[in-house]
């Protein structure tokens, strides 16, 4: 089927484009305030293999770099949104991200 | 060989991932999570990103994924409580992300031929010496403003965790 026993580049883009289609299906479907947040990492790493994988094509390291950068701002993210949720259950003793709807109009 | 490995760990990560979304309980959610991120770290490898691949499984299975179950357990919520979202998020969330997948796969499927191919060893500018002379050289503003902004999260972290305790 294919020559070289390669993989081929499309092949890791669209595992990254399924990993990213599966980590919104969470974000909308999910009501657990933590499992949403669990989704956005899951996002970004799927946007970290996209970065990779062309880093490979173009035989850049830029790619890498980025991929690096988009850790690092997800290590923030996570420490920053976590705090959020610890205050969030202290005030109110829910997850569910339905409860905390005092900005909805 | 690649192809073997390839198929073995884009299961894995694709059958993590799907795991991720459907488990009720957040502790399964997040050990999902690592096996995905796992997955993830091999594929670093294969596409020659060998800083990065270790960068995933220190940063993100390591220390990310262990705040997320300090807070898991901290909180100790037990099992989501299995409620509607809205009508429109239901009926049409799985068919458009679906679409979405089927577009992006035709569009990379036209655009990047068969012989774009990724081979165990084809990019060896991984490493960590050419990460880091590409950190420290054209990068160096946006790697200092990154300094910065790990700051603010670690105040951020600490004003909201200590206005909890009062």
């Amino acid at each position: 089927m294919l020559q070289g026993g390669g993989v081929p580049l499309s092949w890791v883009l669209i595992l990254s484009a399924i990993l990213f289609s599966l980590g919104v299906a969470g974000f909308l479907f999910r009501k657990n305030i933590i499992t949403v947040f669990m989704s956005i990492e899951l996002m970004l790493n799927a946007v970290n293999l996209s970065f990779v994988a062309f880093s490979y094509k173009l035989q850049q390291v830029n790619g890498h770099i980025f991929a690096f950068f988009v850790m690092v701002v997800a290590a923030a993210e996570a420490a920053v949104g976590l705090a959020i949720i610890l205050t969030v259950f202290k005030n109110r003793s829910s997850l569910d991200i339905d409860d905390v709807s005092e900005m909805k109009n | 060989m690649d192809l073997f490995f390839f198929v073995v760990f884009a299961v894995v990560a694709i059958g993590c991932g799907i795991s991720v979304v459907l488990q009720t309980h957040p502790i399964s959610s997040a050990l999902s999570l690592v096996g995905v991120m796992g997955a993830l770290a091999v594929l670093y490898l294969l596409l020659g990103a060998e800083f990065i691949a270790m960068a995933q499984v220190i940063v993100y299975a390591g220390a990310i994924m262990v705040l997320f179950i300090f807070v898991i357990m901290l909180l100790n919520s037990g099992g989501e409580v299995r409620a509607g979202r809205s009508v429109i998020v239901k009926v049409l969330g799985v068919p458009a992300l679906a679409g979405f997948v089927v577009i992006i796969a035709w569009v990379f499927n036209s655009s990047f031929s068969e012989l774009a191919q990724v081979h165990f060893g084809g990019f060896s500018d991984g490493s960590a010496r050419s990460v880091g002379r590409a950190i420290f050289g054209p990068y160096l503003l946006p790697f200092e403003v990154t300094s910065v902004l790990i700051l603010v999260a670690i105040l951020g972290a600490v004003v909201l965790a200590r206005k909890e305790l009062d």
